[in-house]
């Protein structure tokens, strides 16, 4: 149900395949339910399927909200 | 990893955990229900439940789609690996649930059924590409987020022409979930929901506006790591102390409103929903009409679904609504462990039950 | 005197054939297979003198004896880092070694399946005589049998070791104490891991190699520094969870670690979190586990990190007292957990 992880899109494949890359481990993947992926994205990879691309700004913004100190914590 | 190592950061985790204890009302208990078995077994094995100031009850939900799995299916599946001589393919979480007589699917295979495990649906499709004299049977659990790969595998089948290849379907929707816990008298008391992550991906974060809007409760979506589930809960805490109720999304790296709407299309093409079923508070998937020819159901129509109680000591149905908690479950520890589990929350690794007896345990003895 | 022609018998087939039943039985197969393959692979004087049994000298005054048996079942046979063959040889020396004994000798027990292709046997009985041979500790005895195909899995090897303990050394399960250290002398998870990469049905590609190796020699540097050890112990099936759990059950102790300071490759997490495993649990072939007293702490691990199998060797946690013996973790990210005993056997997860 849940058991997913972000990993690097290294090469496509044929029939809708994708060679994904995660720290050095290489895994063969499903790009059945995704669209428009490139080289050198990165998707939520779930049961040997591509989800979602991951919006690599949203990460960014979402790591940049973690370090904010809410405004009694801040004083 | 990227994307996945910041989001565990220790000195992140103390500024979000610094806010939430600052901003939590001291009067006030946050009542918050972590919907997904995912979620429940992250914030254990991080020890994030630990971290929370006393106020934060974090209450574990049915998202767990081995623990809502009814027994009678699990039985349904042994039948057909020993007296069908099918080639049974299913996800590792499945294969030490407890099912009657004391049998499961591990204890078959040992019996000599042909029980193999699949890490993704692909396997199982392969198995039956290179077995075309044996039939092959996809066991296939799971909420939204594993739904996509199943229809995407028998659209497969129907392309490949397979003869030898269905699938026992056993997928759950989480909506109807969720408002079953709402929903029921006597229920759970609620502040709010933390919304499943990787089911968000798929349904986009616009379907809880229905939850928001019509039980004024705050669902806040939140990725997987423990410091997306520590952001997630301040951000509930906020919404609980400004009297809002509203979708807010933190896992926006991976979740949109519309979200996945290929994975979504493909799965009405193929699944419709069920009339009834006895699965705890969760509503269930059957293949359409149209896919007969990869039902398992259709196949073997000779086995009929029997419905099997839960042990009467089991809890689980309790725990899954959120109202009891594992350590409350009179056989917890005792009777049932991880080693001789009497219900599936204690067997899956995303149980409630299974959660606090391998991660947690050790703050009762304290 | 007459002379007679010896008889002409063919030699075996290491190309192209296969182990048969009458290689088990005792007879002129079982001999050929003997002096063709095992005496001239693991050679030497105790071997030579042709006995069913050998003889071996006395430990010296004030030594004791220690020995150790094994059963290897791994499957597949051979994998990234090693095979069924290597790996029989090093987990029997590991475990006379810790004990604190030097490892002397080895037996080796084979059970062969009817059908198994002699060039594997060739292959995994040539790799066991290297490592035993660099390891210094020789194979001096042995037994094969043969079971029907379908029977065995390849084949099945089975070790006993025998060394030598000096006066003094008293290393046990039940010797830890509260406000000792426990060492970690590398990486967790990899000979696992690469088990897992050559499972059918799991198949994924990554550069991880088992890390079995004979740690008899880094044993003897960290005793040689005269640190009070308490005990030394491999971490095998089950990985470092199940070590530690039966040390704290035996020692009536508890213990806390700090995740963050064990030893990790990248690579291997990334496998366990793609199969939703638990590197903790992940079987090791190569790594020990050290608790001692806290004074002599940082003179063993100086000594394991000056040998090339403790190059990364860590401080992972500390014994402490707990009536319930839990083994405790400060987690990564700052929280608490406890690390449990292993559930049967780990089984990758989807969710």
């Amino acid at each position: 149900m849940c058991l997913a992880i972000p990993a690097l899109v290294v090469e496509l494949l044929p029939a809708d395949m994708a060679r994904i890359e995660l720290d050095g481990v290489r895994k063969e993947i499903s790009l059945a339910l995704v669209e428009n992926v490139a080289v050198g994205d990165y998707v939520i990879v779930h049961v040997g399927y591509a989800l979602q691309r991951l919006d690599p700004e949203e990460a960014a913004q979402t790591l940049a909200l973690f370090a904010e100190l809410s405004g009694a914590a801040a004083a | 990893m990227k994307y996945v190592d910041e989001f565990r950061d220790g000195a992140l985790a103390a500024n979000i955990v610094s806010s939430i204890t600052h901003e939590v009302k001291p009067e006030h208990t946050y009542r918050l229900m972590e919907f997904c078995g995912g979620h429940t077994h992250a914030l254990a094995r991080y020890g994030v439940l630990g971290m929370l100031p006393a106020n934060v009850q974090m209450i574990h939900g049915p998202g767990c789609p081995v623990c809502v799995l009814p027994i009678g299916r699990i039985d349904f599946a042994i039948r057909l690996a020993l007296e069908h001589d099918v080639i049974l393919c299913s996800y590792g979480d499945c294969l030490r649930v407890p099912a009657s007589d004391g049998m499961s699917l591990l204890k078959a295979k040992a019996r000599g059924a042909d029980v193999r495990m699949v890490y993704s649906a692909l396997d199982a499709f392969q198995a039956a590409v290179k077995n075309p004299q044996r039939q092959v049977v996809f066991f296939a659990i799971g909420f939204e987020t594993t739904t996509p790969p199943t229809a995407s595998i028998i659209k497969q089948a129907r392309a490949a022409g397979l003869k030898n290849f269905s699938v026992l379907c056993n997928h759950v929707l989480t909506l109807p979930a969720m408002e079953a816990i709402l929903t029921k008298p006597d229920g759970v008391p609620l502040d709010g929901l933390v919304g499943p992550a990787h089911v968000s991906t798929v349904i986009g974060s616009e379907p809880y506006q229905l939850i928001a809007k019509r039980y004024h409760k705050p669902v806040v979506i939140a990725g997987f790591e423990p410091l997306d589930m520590l952001q997630a809960i301040l951000m509930l805490v906020r919404q609980v102390n400004e009297g809002r109720a509203e979708v807010d999304n933190e896992f926006t790296r991976a979740v949109t409103p519309q979200g996945n709407r290929k994975a979504q299309a493909l799965v009405d093409e193929v699944f419709e929903v069920r009339d009834s079923f006895e699965w705890l508070p969760v509503s269930g998937l059957k293949i359409r009409p149209e896919f007969i020819d990869f039902d398992a159901e259709a196949r073997y129509p000779d086995l009929i679904y029997r419905s099997v109680p839960d042990n009467k000591a089991c809890e689980c149905g309790a725990i899954l609504r959120g109202e009891k908690r594992p350590q409350e479950c009179k056989i917890f520890g005792t009777v049932c462990t991880p080693e001789n589990p009497v219900g599936s929350c204690m067997v899956s690794a995303e149980g409630a039950c299974a959660a606090h007896y391998t991660y947690g345990r050790f703050r009762e003895a304290a | 005197m007459s002379t007679t022609k010896s008889n002409y018998s063919r030699p075996l087939d290491f190309k192209n054939g296969c182990v048969e039943m009458s290689h088990g039985s005792g007879g002129r197969a079982s001999t050929q297979l003997i002096e063709s393959l095992f005496s001239p692979a693991f050679d030497n004087e105790f071997l030579r003198q042709g006995n069913d049994g050998v003889t071996l000298p006395a430990p010296p005054a004030g030594c004791r004896l220690v020995m150790s048996t094994d059963a290897h079942v791994v499957s597949p046979l051979f994998f990234p880092g090693g095979d069924i063959g290597c790996l029989s040889v090093h987990g029997t020396i590991n475990d006379v070694a810790m004990m604190g004994a030097q490892p002397l000798w080895l037996s080796a027990s084979f059970i062969l399946e009817e059908g198994f292709p002699m060039a594997d046997l060739q292959r995994v009985v040539v790799s066991m005589a290297q490592a035993a041979k660099e390891a210094g500790v020789p194979v001096v005895c042995g037994d094969t049998k043969v079971v029907e195909r379908g029977k065995g899995d390849g084949v099945y090897i089975s070790t006993t070791g025998v060394g030598y303990v000096a006066a003094g050394v008293a290393l046990s399960g039940d010797r830890a104490r509260v406000g000792d250290v426990i060492l970690l002398s590398g990486t967790i998870g990899d000979h696992g891991m690469a088990i897992m990469s050559q499972r059918e049905g799991l198949q994924f590609e990554a550069d991880i190699r088992s890390d079995t190796a004979a740690l008899h020699e880094l044993v003897a540097a960290m005793l040689a520094t005269g640190a009070d050890i308490h005990v030394l112990r491999d971490p095998t099936r089950g990985g470092l969870a199940t070590t530690l759990n039966e040390i704290v059950r035996q020692s009536a102790v508890g213990m806390v670690l700090d995740e963050a300071a064990i030893p990790l490759s990248k690579t291997v997490a990334a496998a366990c979190e793609f199969l939703g495993l638990d590197p903790l649990y992940v079987a090791n072939e190569g790594k020990l586990v050290a608790i001692c007293a806290a004074a002599d702490a940082e003179k063993v691990l100086a000594a394991m990190r000056a040998h090339p199998l403790g190059k990364e060797a860590s401080v992972i946690g500390k014994v402490i007292e707990d009536a319930s013996c839990f083994v405790q973790m400060k987690t990564s990210l700052g929280g608490r957990r406890m690390v449990d005993w292993l559930t049967g056997d780990q089984l990758p997860r989807i969710c």
